[in-house]
């Protein structure tokens, strides 16, 4: 049982690991700063979540399995907000401009 | 092995990066960059109290100070011409840097086998104190006079601040208004997140004497969000002649010194506590000094005063 | 080699690195920046101190880390005390740099 979690754990983490690099692969080659906000909120949403799925799995108790998720609600809260931030510095008069 | 060699690799890399960086929003980025990375190998290192410090206080506020100051600093930056020093200046500073590396290298490389260690001291003595931390029981019970002069020194960062101000600001509101959009994002955030982040400072802060954290970390994090609220427009920055800032500011400290000094007259020596009653004594501490930590922490963010009082 | 005495020689160039911009960069800001990198390193060399005095069931000797998150706290108060000299000397004089006349 233990083996499957631990096989379950090791999927998901470099599941996780394979959005953050596609992340950063996009931070890096993206043309402005937009179309960059756009591949980091990919490693926010799907990286980070999948990281605490595996890790979830070996969380020890409800209140460890609940600390973990809150981390991802508040990462992605933090960054949902800066994203909007940034955009809006970087073009300022909306969408149709 | 090979995690620790990489990440070592890594800080190495980053820290590297910040020092050679052209842009200096760049350097500032990668030195918060630097300091999450330090706060993984204070994990590796068996260290989580001093890693949540280091990620908060090192990295998360220390950033943000530096980042509000590179951007006052843009305008200055452009003007600056590209001042390459003459490359004679570089090898000598390479040299020298060379040597001090190998100096502290050579330092790490003879250090005496087997390690001399107060671990063991410290876990016979913790029952007596009443706490299930170590790090916390050496901050507040074995170096707690270390602890009450760093609050004191906190505060003498603070008066040195406050006296950067201009004359006729004196005593005035730190850092600009700030305006609350009533639909604006960042009020929504701020909105959501203090409450929450009070709870979990105050949450870190309690635990601490039992579990990694304590009321450094807590501090850090209550003073984080009063500073999300003071950007966000939700609340103005008191100004700095306000009598309640002001004894907020001192209570801690004070409460300190006072349990110390009647240590003598109950215990028999400064800061010692009667052994039935360490850890209430404790808890009244370190109440008072978060506060007080918490408070200073987001002036020190905030600055010296930009506009005058209102009375 | 254990993992302490790797973070040890870390540590020692990170010192190394942070030395050779406080010396290279004229610009005040990228000298804070700098110093506080050689404070990192100064501090990790306490950790893995701490990290080799693992003893009585801890992982770590608890008297050097104490010591550094004490050291963390007073380096933040310095470098918001430098910062905030900084930005007055931009607001007296218009420059940030401490080179003679630009």
């Amino acid at each position: 049982m233990s083996a499957a979690l631990n096989g379950l754990t090791i999927l998901a983490v470099c599941a996780g690991a394979f959005f953050f690099l596609a992340g950063t692969v996009g931070l890096l080659r993206f043309p402005d700063t937009l179309s960059r906000l756009h591949a980091l909120t990919k490693a926010d949403n799907l990286g980070l979540g999948l990281v605490v799925l595996g890790l979830l799995f070996q969380a020890e108790g409800l209140l460890a399995a609940l600390k973990l998720i809150s981390v991802w609600l508040l990462a992605l809260l933090a960054g949902a907000t800066v994203t909007q931030l940034i955009a809006h510095t970087a073009r300022p008069s909306g969408p149709q401009a | 092995m090979a995690f620790d060699i990489g990440l070592a690799l890594l800080v190495l890399g980053v820290g590297a990066w910040t020092v050679a960086a052209r842009d200096t929003f760049a350097a500032v980025v990668g030195f918060v960059a630097y300091g999450l990375l330090l706060a993984l190998l204070w994990v590796r290192l068996a260290a989580p109290d001093v890693a949540l410090t280091e990620a908060a206080l090192g990295s998360g506020l220390t950033g943000g100070l530096l980042v509000s100051a590179s951007t006052r600093l843009r305008r200055a930056e452009t003007r600056a011409v590209d001042e390459r020093q003459p490359a004679s200046l570089r090898l000598a500073a390479a040299v020298l840097c060379t040597l001090v590396s190998a100096g502290v290298a050579a330092i790490v490389l003879l250090l005496p086998e087997p390690a001399p260690t107060l671990a063991p001291q410290a876990m016979v003595n913790m029952a007596a104190t009443g706490l299930g931390n170590p790090v916390t029981a050496v901050l507040m019970a074995y170096r707690a006079i270390d602890t009450l002069l760093e609050t004191v020194v906190l505060l003498l960062a603070l008066v040195g601040i406050w006296s950067l101000a201009p004359d006729r600001v004196w005593g005035g509101v730190p850092g600009p208004r700030h305006q609350a959009e009533p639909d604006g994002l960042l009020t929504f955030i701020a909105q959501l997140l203090v409450p929450v982040g009070i709870l979990v400072g105050i949450h870190i802060f309690w635990v601490g004497s039992v579990a990694p954290g304590g009321e450094f970390q807590g501090a850090t994090i209550l003073a984080a969000m009063w500073i999300l609220a003071m950007m966000a427009g939700l609340v103005d920055a008191p100004a700095v002649n306000r009598r309640w800032l002001r004894l907020m500011l001192v209570a801690g400290p004070a409460v300190f010194l006072t349990i110390g000094l009647t240590g003598f007259a109950v215990a028999g020596s400064f800061l010692a506590y009667p052994e039935p009653h360490a850890k209430l004594l404790i808890l009244m501490i370190e109440i008072p000094v978060t506060l007080s930590i918490a408070a200073t922490l987001a002036l020190l963010v905030a600055g010296p005063p930009e506009r005058a009082p209102g009375r | 080699m254990t993992e302490a005495t790797l973070y040890g020689l870390c540590s020692a160039a990170l010192v190394g690195v942070g030395l050779f911009g406080l010396i290279m960069h004229p610009q005040p800001l990228r000298k804070i920046l700098a110093f506080n990198l050689i404070g990192g390193g100064v501090f990790l060399l306490f950790g893995a101190v701490a990290r080799r005095g693992a003893a009585a069931g801890l992982g770590g000797d608890p008297v050097p880390q104490a010591l550094v998150i004490t050291g963390l706290v007073v380096a933040f108060a310095a470098t918001a005390l430098a910062v905030a000299l900084l930005l007055r000397l931009f607001q007296e004089t218009g420059r940030a740099t401490l080179g003679s006349d630009g």
